[in-house]
């Protein structure tokens, strides 16, 4: 056992977060830079991460769930407006249905964005790009699935517009009482499939074990963004509280305010060491032991990344509480990632069944 | 990365398993009962007998010269039989091994490993807890020896102890940090008087009080030179702090499988918080094992985490909170009503983590100042 990362897996490491430090937003006004954005979009697609899952031509995927977690944790660290999870689970599903070379952006989830559906609506998370304009969605057949691909509304009627500032208020506003096709993260888009969408057929079967990879590789996937929104977020509050000065002196010399941030510090490297494990046994362990292995680092990271993310708010006080702070980019991507395969009262429920032996039905 | 095993480590796993399914002791849960602490050193003996403690230690001391991670593999083993944990010492030999003279090593880290003589560690007094370096314990030279006076609480092993890794104030004259010493004080003599000390959850054998009374040790037990007392207390609490040094891994992962067992009996007869305590339990457990995978293997580089440890402790502190929390939840009422109840105890014990090695608070601190990088008042 060695759970270092290999000298690539280092390098990996080191340049997803440089690419993601460069080019993702430092301040909320940034999110709507389009130049920026459209060159980080370029920049992740250049690297090739996009296609990370796709078939090496033997069945087996590019890379494994190892490098994935890595490039998730570096975008989430950034909070990184550009697709990665959407489109890698999205290839992931495709190579395992045998469906190669279809170049589909996203899987619509259903309302409690735990698991895929079968029929619209839905939601499809993290999409591409604006010109993506179908998702998949699983047809049961036999004990199985076939993959069927979905047609989502049109981007503006989700939440491109939603994105930062004033804009971002209108659409909001705009989707009160109806359904809500916006996303609450501001980086990365959620579009709407809507209900009685056409489907289309895709070639490709799924076996529940299929499936029940492929669940592994979302929740490592939704655990390590986690991890990154974690220590990005960390950074810029230990930061603030080096230089904030209340009473003559930094908020961060205060015991009282140290305590928040040392748990926050902890919570992240326990996620981080729960989360190694669930990305590396996508691709090492039987689906059920790796859906396992997922379960139990979603529902750490998940519960770590509330506290972390709101310990971030309270240090940054007044400011923290506001729209234009960096903070709340960073909270609101990880309700995103939190509720996406299920957060920690999903898990422990799941966690139930399977360890408690605690029949369906029973809350 | 690679969680699997290695073809040797595959080999010693299995090598384990196999023993530990004629020579598991069946003892309880080490935080709830009195029979563990007894037979303690039986067990000790006998894992080392087998072959399976002490591994990542030089061999020239009776270990076995193994990479760290092979720890891993007997936590997991020994919670997977449901077997006490390995005895928590490592901090000692490393205080030993990093300080100690030849002679020194070579005299007790033999015995300390082996588990022939037993171990105390005399660092805490009445009136020095967090803040150590106040304590009060004086060592004055007297020919070849030391002369002991003082007072050491929260001692545990106190009562079977052969040996205190005693620290005391050689020069009350310097700065507090700068005037101690460290020593291999011998138990059974006159002059030393150990008392028990009752728990919250009744256990009597774990944490003794020592009182010194012109007790003696020969002045070359001391470990390392005079006045290196904090930096070689710096090096023991450090890796007191650290789950992979303790083992406790196994005895959480232990308590969560009974836990579930529990439950698992007649579910319906749980409330889904109870059951979310127990999963949420298991959830902290799996963390923790997974933490000490990963902090073994950045050790294969000579990583010394340092104030890491601190961290570590803090996410020991959890588990082991979550798990007692859980403990009492599924025990209901009968915690409140027996208090010889398992759950009861485990809980009870439970609140002691975030105190010993160096409180919850200590931790933060130094997590914040020397790994977060915040200013100090």
């Amino acid at each position: 056992m060695d759970t270092r990362d290999t000298p690539e897996q280092a390098e990996l490491r080191r340049a997803a977060r440089r690419l993601a430090r460069e080019l993702g937003p430092a301040t909320v006004a940034d999110l709507e830079d389009d130049t920026r954005t459209k060159r980080l979009a370029a920049a992740v697609r250049d690297a090739g991460w996009l296609e990370l899952r796709q078939d090496a031509g033997d069945g087996t995927p590019l890379a494994t769930g190892v490098e994935c977690a890595i490039v998730a944790d570096a975008l989430g660290g950034a909070v990184a407006d550009v697709a990665f999870t959407g489109p890698v689970l999205a290839a992931d599903l495709a190579r395992r249905a045998g469906a190669n070379g279809a170049d589909h952006a996203a899987v619509a989830f259903s309302d409690s964005l735990t698991e895929p559906v079968t029929r619209g609506p839905g939601f499809a998370i993290d999409a591409a790009a604006e010109q993506v304009d179908v998702a998949y969605v699983l047809v049961p057949d036999g004990d199985g699935f076939r993959l069927a691909e979905g047609h989502l509304d049109p981007p503006n009627a989700s939440n491109l517009q939603n994105r930062a500032g004033q804009r971002g208020r209108s659409a909001h506003a705009e989707n009160i009482g109806g359904v809500c096709g916006a996303s609450t993260d501001l980086t990365r888009e959620v579009r709407r499939l809507p209900a009685g969408a056409p489907v289309g057929e895709v070639a490709g079967h799924l076996t529940q074990d299929d499936l029940t990879a492929w669940t592994a590789l979302g929740l490592a996937l939704t655990s390590a963004d986690l991890v990154g929104v974690m220590r990005g977020v960390l950074d810029v509050t230990v930061a603030y509280a080096s230089e904030r000065r209340q009473f003559g002196v930094p908020v961060g010399s205060f015991q009282a305010v140290q305590h928040l941030l040392a748990d926050a510090r902890c919570l992240m490297e326990g996620s981080l060491s729960i989360t190694l494990h669930a990305s590396w046994a996508v691709d090492e362990l039987a689906p059920d032991d790796a859906a396992a292995a997922g379960r139990v680092a979603k529902a750490y990271c998940a519960r770590a990344a509330r506290t972390v993310c709101e310990t971030a708010v309270q240090v940054h006080g007044g400011i923290g509480n506001t729209w234009d702070c960096i903070v709340n980019v960073y909270l609101r991507r990880a309700l995103l990632s939190s509720q996406w395969f299920g957060d920690d009262g999903e898990q422990l429920y799941q966690l139930q069944h399977t360890r408690l032996g605690v029949p369906n039905g029973l809350s | 990365m690679d969680f699997r095993d290695s073809p040797a480590e595959a080999e010693f796993r299995s090598r384990l398993r196999t023993w530990l399914t004629e020579n598991n002791p069946g003892l309880p849960t080490s935080s709830t009962d009195d029979e563990y602490w007894v037979r303690q050193a039986e067990w000790h003996t006998a894992l080392y007998d087998a072959g399976f403690f002490g591994l990542s230690w030089p061999a020239k001391y009776g270990g076995h010269d193994l990479p760290v991670v092979f720890d891993v593999i007997v936590d997991e083993e020994l919670a997977s039989a449901g077997a006490p944990p390995r005895p928590s010492l490592g901090y000692l030999v490393q205080g030993i091994t990093t300080h100690g003279h030849e002679a020194i090593k070579d005299r007790f880290l033999p015995g300390l490993i082996s588990g022939r003589e037993r171990w105390c560690q005399g660092f805490s007094e009445p009136d020095a807890g967090s803040d150590l370096a106040s304590l009060r314990t004086t060592a004055t030279k007297d020919g070849d020896d030391y002369v002991l006076n003082g007072h050491k609480i929260w001692t545990s092993y106190s009562d079977v102890a052969d040996w205190c890794f005693l620290l005391a104030r050689t020069d009350p004259d310097v700065a507090k940090h700068k005037g101690l010493s460290a020593f291999a004080v011998p138990m059974h003599q006159p002059g030393i008087e150990q008392r028990a000390l009752r728990m919250i959850n009744g256990i009597t054998k774990e944490f003794g009080q020592v009182l010194f009374d012109d007790a003696r040790v020969p002045a070359e037990n001391m470990i390392g030179e005079p006045g290196e007392g904090w930096r070689i207390a710096m090096t023991i609490v450090s890796h007191e702090r650290e789950p992979g040094e303790l083992g406790y891994v196994a005895r959480y992962a232990k308590t969560v499988k009974e836990l579930e067992r529990t439950v698992r009996a007649d579910p319906s007869a749980f409330r889904s918080d109870q059951r979310a305590a127990v999963a949420w339990a298991h959830v902290e457990a799996e963390m923790l094992r997974l933490h000490v995978c990963r902090r073994l293997s950045e050790r294969l580089d000579g990583v010394d985490h340092g104030p890491g440890g601190s961290i570590d402790k803090l996410l020991m502190t959890w588990v082991e909170q979550s798990v007692g929390a859980a403990a009492v939840a599924v025990s209901g009422s009968r915690a409140a009503l027996d208090t010889e109840d398992v759950g009861l105890k485990v809980y009870l014990y439970s609140r002691a983590q975030s105190v010993m090695g160096g409180t919850s608070q200590i931790q933060k601190n130094i997590v914040a100042t020397r790994i977060l990088g915040l200013p100090t008042a």
